[in-house]
């Protein structure tokens, strides 16, 4: 079973993130430190821009040949001994893993951060067969005690401040003695650790994700800086990679070249400290290592992307700089977004996987300023699909009566320029006219949405359109 | 139809093509054995010396610490200089690898033991496949000659690797890869390490140690 939604509530969601002191404080992190990061990473690197090019371009290729390459890529896997399974759909490849844990009598499921695992609602699926699963990476550890969902790709507890943190693993970690000081983030982390070892020695199997899969080797490539998703993957005598279908790149000359773009993108890091290749089982004479290797290829909607307008967001490599830059976020966090995804990537993809009947306000939360598309390491043109899911929104007839009539209207002047120039400079003129005095609006009909909050400003008399117009003339 | 047909097709009839199209197949196979490297940073570029000072350079950065010494006998009594200054103990964990069990380690008081780690080593040490100039980073082969879990589990990491390893970029140590295990053919795991294990998930403050390593001190050989 897929997470459930809550992006229908957009718009509550967003109302109660906005009025949410803690959340608005811990937002500001990310308001400040992920854009100076990338800016800086971006800027010392001069092949940064041609390296955009060059994955966006690899992306693309991938993606028209993806049938081949899958093929190519399982084929090797099967050849180093390791074993691919297939899921249609989320529900199949939850069922994948549980009976895989189940038929090895596991207990306990250590796991590396995985998005598509949130997408998939793999925990609740292990838990219901009885198998705890339980997150390594700090922040997934800390939301996963408070029984929240990421609001975010690759930070996931970043709406939390660190007094939020103290608090829950006094409430979890019940054997901590009352005076222990636990002010300092480091305390917080030292504690965490300990924990955490025992669960990742205790874990009968590892969970992780995959950024890419390299078709060349059958390898399955992961990056973290805590070592979690490392140890997930070495220590149990299992070891199951959940991926989705599009993370396959040709060879690992293409996947270092998607890695000096995904660091720099996502934390402003040169490199991220650890970036680990696995292959198949252990080798007969290794003396560590998982006994098994399994991989389980979802597609979960993205086959139906593929040939659409929106195969472009199929590039994604999930950096986070687009939600890093996107001034919604900042203002909402990625919890109001209400599926797996937020901000601009989480706008074109959640229509995709859950429906824009369930997911079209996400689209509309955008002021189109394009930061997201200007620091997208793979140049998803986020815009410009999340102007098609409002298209699609229109035609289907799921937008509001109001917003649809008044569309409606504006496109029957806007159809007829010179009705249209006749129009607005009479509104103009007699707005204009109407403001003299004040200069200002505090209400106007029709505007009630823009004047509630601020005042709208009396025209200066004629339209834009009219003084280009005689402007150009005088030249 | 089995998922995996069904998937295949499915992308198949989003895309409008055949199965059997041999242009495709020829374009997808051509890639893969070509292996082509892509755009390439100048910053790793160079000659072993210029590459070893960039390794430095951006070792430090990411927080390991760096020491040279002359040759590989060396090694012992810097390991042990490093666990003292460091107030550690005198223990040291390592796999089979014979150009770590052949060092003069009688000239050391450090007490040795070998093979993977359980979880409960201080300290480890391991012998690098390579470096990497570019970014300062340590790739790492499994085997029993240094396993996997002595790179994660001991809370201090301690590199041997020797200038001469010292590659320009990630690509040369694929290339290395290819002409050891063949074209294709990989071992079970293989690590790019760059620093020591962190984490930014409480409040974006950057915390070290958080799940692997604290400290990751690399021994670089020259000559």
């Amino acid at each position: 079973m897929t997470a459930h939604p809550t992006s229908p509530q957009f718009k509550d969601n967003a109302h109660r993130a906005l009025a949410d002191t803690q959340l608005q404080k811990a937002l500001g992190n990310v308001r400040h430190n992920f854009i100076e990061k990338r800016a800086s990473a971006a800027g010392k690197l001069p092949e940064f821009e041609a390296l955009r090019d060059q994955a966006r371009d690899l992306r693309d290729h991938v993606l028209a040949h993806l049938d081949i390459y899958l093929e190519a890529y399982e084929a090797k896997v099967l050849a180093s001994g390791g074993h691919v399974h297939w899921a249609r759909t989320a529900e199949e490849a939850c069922r994948i893993v549980v009976d895989l844990a189940k038929d090895r009598g596991a207990k306990s499921v250590a796991k590396g951060k995985s998005m598509v695992s949130e997408e998939i609602g793999l925990n609740a699926a292990l838990e219901r067969a009885g198998i705890r699963a339980v997150e390594t990476d700090l922040g997934e550890y800390i939301i996963q005690l408070r029984g929240e969902a990421p609001s975010h790709i690759i930070a996931p507890a970043v709406h939390l401040n660190q007094e939020d943190v103290e608090a829950e693993f006094r409430r979890v970690h019940t054997w901590l003695p009352k005076d222990r000081d636990l002010h300092e983030p480091e305390a917080l982390l030292a504690e965490a650790r300990a924990e955490l070892r025992a669960k990742f020695l205790a874990a009968d199997i590892g969970v992780t994700g995959a950024n890419f899969l390299v078709a060349e080797t059958g390898t399955s490539i992961i990056v973290t800086n805590e070592g979690n998703g490392d140890l997930s993957q070495v220590l149990p005598r299992v070891h199951v990679v959940v991926a989705s279908i599009e993370k396959i790149v040709p060879t690992l000359e293409d996947a270092s070249g998607l890695l000096r773009v995904l660091a720099r993108s996502a934390t402003g890091q040169d490199m991220s400290v650890y970036t680990t290749l696995s292959t198949g089982p252990r080798r007969a004479e290794d003396s560590d290592g998982p006994g098994e290797y399994h991989v389980v290829l979802i597609d979960n909607g993205r086959s139906n992307m593929l040939g659409s307008e929106f195969e472009e967001m199929l590039r994604c490599i999930r950096c986070g700089a687009c939600m890093n830059h996107c001034p919604v976020y900042h203002a909402v966090g990625g919890h109001a977004y209400g599926w797996v995804y937020p901000g601009p990537m989480g706008a074109v993809l959640t229509p995709s996987l859950i429906g824009v009947d369930k997911a079209g306000h996400l689209p509309n939360a955008s002021t189109f300023c394009g930061r997201c598309e200007s620091v997208c390491p793979v140049r998803i043109p986020l815009p410009k699909l999340m102007r098609h899911w409002r298209e699609r929104e229109f035609e289907r007839h799921l937008s509001p009566a109001v917003a649809r009539s008044g569309l409606g209207l504006w496109a029957f002047f806007a159809r007829r320029p010179a009705l249209y120039r006749l129009a607005t400079s009479l509104a103009m003129g007699a707005l204009s006219l109407a403001g003299r005095r004040k200069g200002r609006f505090a209400s106007l009909p029709f505007a009630s949405g823009w004047t509630q909050t601020r005042d709208f400003p009396a025209p200066e008399g004629r339209t834009f359109q009219a003084q280009w117009k005689a402007r150009g003339r005088r030249s | 139809m089995s998922a995996r047909d069904e998937i295949l097709a499915n992308v198949r009839r989003s895309l409008g093509v055949s199965a059997t199209d041999a242009a495709r197949r020829a374009n997808v196979e051509g890639r893969v054995q070509r292996a082509a490297p892509g755009v390439r940073p100048l910053r790793g570029q160079g000659d072993e010396g210029a590459r070893v000072a960039i390794f430095i350079e951006q070792a430090l950065l990411v927080s390991a610490s760096v020491a040279q010494v002359p040759g590989l006998d060396a090694v012992p009594a810097e390991i042990a200089r490093y666990l003292r200054a460091q107030n550690l103990p005198a223990t040291l964990r390592m796999g089979a690898d014979e150009r770590l069990a052949n060092l003069p380690w009688g000239e050391t008081q450090l007490s040795l033991s070998t093979g993977p780690s359980a979880g409960d080593d201080l300290n480890s040490v391991s012998f690098a496949e390579a470096g990497v100039a570019e970014t300062g980073t340590l790739a790492l082969v499994s085997g029993p000659h240094n396993p996997t879990t002595l790179n994660f589990l001991p809370d201090n990491h301690i590199v041997v690797l020797r200038a001469g390893d010292v590659e320009p970029d990630y690509e040369a140590v694929w290339s290395r890869l290819r002409a050891r295990f063949g074209k294709g053919l990989m071992p079970r795991t293989v690590n790019l390490v760059t620093g020591p294990s962190r984490s930014a998930d409480i409040e974006q403050k950057l915390l070290l140690g958080a799940h692997g390593p604290r400290r990751l001190h690399i021994v670089l050989v020259r000559g």
